[in-house]
């Protein structure tokens, strides 16, 4: 009764990943008919010597990065806020939740627009108010803004699974750490801490298979620019294969960034199969 | 295990953590309260936005007419549920057989499913994209059903067999020996407890569907486009009205803002694939 399961996804799998393999070793542009020669590791070669491939892979980092301690030390302190006793815990916790559940182009226009937008967004307004000239997000620092953005969005995700995770924490071990004087930085540091650490690894290698792929955030706001000051590993595949019609160039730029992914998931892998035992 | 807490610490707590909350949701309700503005009052400062008089759902009217959102409405929902839908019928005989009869290999089965959740996007872009085009399914709502399905089957499968493996196996032999028929068995013993895991499923599924944001705007144009495609057309500059880019963001996400917020837990449950519970 799997089979149908295991042949979709293994064809899903096998089929358009070859092909890339095989795509990324020819000569293969859209725009020039005729044939495609073997051209063996050329693709690669200009791809990875390409300065922009360099730009992106520090820009991928930045982003990555930049989200995943975002929204880590995020995540834990709205964990620990929320888990305390409160008025209106469940509406609170809609609100910190809800940016989840906004689509990726809604969460970036809006930031684009009514927030970062020099003249007429609420920074803009702010900053003018207050005597500072306003910030050109997009222009001066898209990358930080499309990490802004993307932060925003999972910030939610981190938060929902350190607080799950923080509630399944054995209360009497806390109050028997209390009585026996340990500070609340203690108890943070060698009860809680420890108890978190399983999660917080689940946040970040879930989050970043994910935010290897962030493409509508930049296609909406930047486009990858200004130059490619915002140009991700996946955006540079997106511009090389369907923008400048470079079948080769793009291929070998899509297997590079399976490899890259993979290597993570070999992590998030183990940490999943460990659980499969238990 | 509950400790007497003072009220005054509560006041404390929920005023920090009700703070927190506002600035997380205040990008939406900023964005709900510029939908119901005029173009001129929606670009004006903050506070004069709150205290302008005019409160209008011309907006509203204007994006369907414009841009016709019940077309891409319909889109979207078209393929959140086909996808969902087809995911399940391959997906609910897996995960039965896989929880209920396990054998050996299915632990290595569900780690090699996930591990097709790992492959990015742009490592098959140029495959599928020129498929598309070839077999004519680029801008298409079932090629996008199809690719949404495929992309999503690991997370469905994998919920299913956690919620599934959570039914004892015990009760079955029971109904057994109480002379319970095949028919009877599925029916009046396992359908009402496989049915909660399956709704959360779908609702998970639903909005994943929904929201993604790589394939649906890589292979349509206009014909086939969902929300997602639609909100993007609004990021060219003429596009730059904020009242009406509010009342169209609305629109695309109400839906599955209100569905989020009764799956909460269901979300846990998938995305970390059981590893947090």
């Amino acid at each position: 009764m799997i089979s149908p399961a295991v042949i979709l996804l293994f064809a899903w799998m096998i089929v358009p990943l070859s092909l890339t393999v095989y795509f990324s070793f020819l000569r293969y542009n859209l725009l020039k008919p005729g044939d495609k020669p073997f051209v063996g590791w050329e693709n690669y070669y200009w791809f990875l010597t390409d300065p922009s491939f360099t730009a992106a892979m520090i820009n991928t980092l930045v982003l990555v990065g930049g989200v995943l301690v975002i929204t880590v030390i995020g995540g834990i302190l709205f964990a620990l806020l929320l888990d305390r006793p409160m008025f209106g815990q469940g509406i609170i916790r809609i609100m910190v939740i809800a940016p989840f559940f906004v689509m990726p182009t809604v969460a970036a226009l809006v930031w684009k627009n009514m927030f970062m937008n020099p003249v007429n967004g609420i920074f803009g307004r702010i900053a003018t108010g207050l005597g500072f000239p306003p910030v050109d997000f997009f222009g001066q620092m898209p990358l930080a803004a499309i990490t802004i953005i993307v932060a925003w969005q999972w910030l939610p995700f981190a938060t929902l699974i350190l607080l799950t995770a923080l509630q399944s924490l054995d209360q009497d071990q806390l109050e028997a750490s209390e009585m026996d004087g340990a500070n609340w930085l203690n108890r943070f540091r060698y009860i809680m801490l420890p108890h978190l650490a399983r999660a917080i690894t689940v946040v970040i290698l879930i989050q970043t298979i994910f935010l290897l792929s962030v493409f509508a955030e930049i296609l909406v706001t930047t486009n990858g620019g200004p130059g490619t000051a915002s140009t991700t590993l996946t955006y540079l595949v997106y511009v090389s294969s369907l923008l400048q019609y470079d079948v080769g160039m793009g291929s070998a730029g899509g297997v590079i960034a399976v490899i890259l992914a993979n290597i993570v998931a070999i992590f998030l892998m183990r940490m999943i199969g460990k659980n499969l035992d238990a | 295990m509950a400790r007497a807490v003072s009220n005054r610490t509560k006041v404390i707590n929920t005023a920090i953590a009700g703070t927190l909350g506002f600035v997380m949701f205040f990008p939406i309700l900023w964005i709900i309260i510029l939908s119901f503005k005029t173009e001129e009052d929606a670009i004006r400062a903050p506070l004069e936005v709150l205290f302008s008089a005019g409160w209008t759902t011309e907006n509203f009217v204007t994006v369907q007419e414009r841009s016709d959102y019940f077309k891409h409405f319909s889109n979207s929902v078209i393929i959140a549920l086909g996808s969902t839908l087809l995911g399940l019928v391959i997906a609910i005989p897996a995960a039965w057989s896989m929880a209920f009869v396990p054998s050996k290999h299915t632990k290595d089965v569900l780690m090699w499913m996930l591990s097709t959740k790992m492959m990015p996007p742009v490592g098959v872009l140029v495959p599928i994209y020129l498929i598309f085009r070839d077999t004519g399914m680029l801008d298409s709502r079932i090629g996008l059903t199809i690719i949404l399905m495929l992309i999503n089957l690991p997370i469905i499968i994998w919920m299913l067999y956690t919620y599934f493996r959570e039914i004892p196996g015990e009760i079955l032999e029971a109904a057994r020996m109480d002379g319970a028929s095949l028919k009877k068995e599925i029916l009046y013993v396992l359908a009402p407890m496989a049915v909660p895991g399956i709704a959360s499923t779908i609702l998970l599924n639903i909005i994943l569907a929904w929201n993604e944001a790589f394939w649906t705007l890589n292979l349509t144009a206009a014909k086939a486009a969902p929300l997602t495609a639609f909100i993007a057309s609004y990021s060219s500059p003429e596009g730059l009205f904020f009242a009406k880019l509010s009342a169209a963001s609305i629109m695309a996400i109400a839906p599955i803002l209100i569905m989020g917020w009764f799956s909460q837990k269901q979300l846990v449950r998938g995305l970390t694939f059981g590893a947090v519970k």
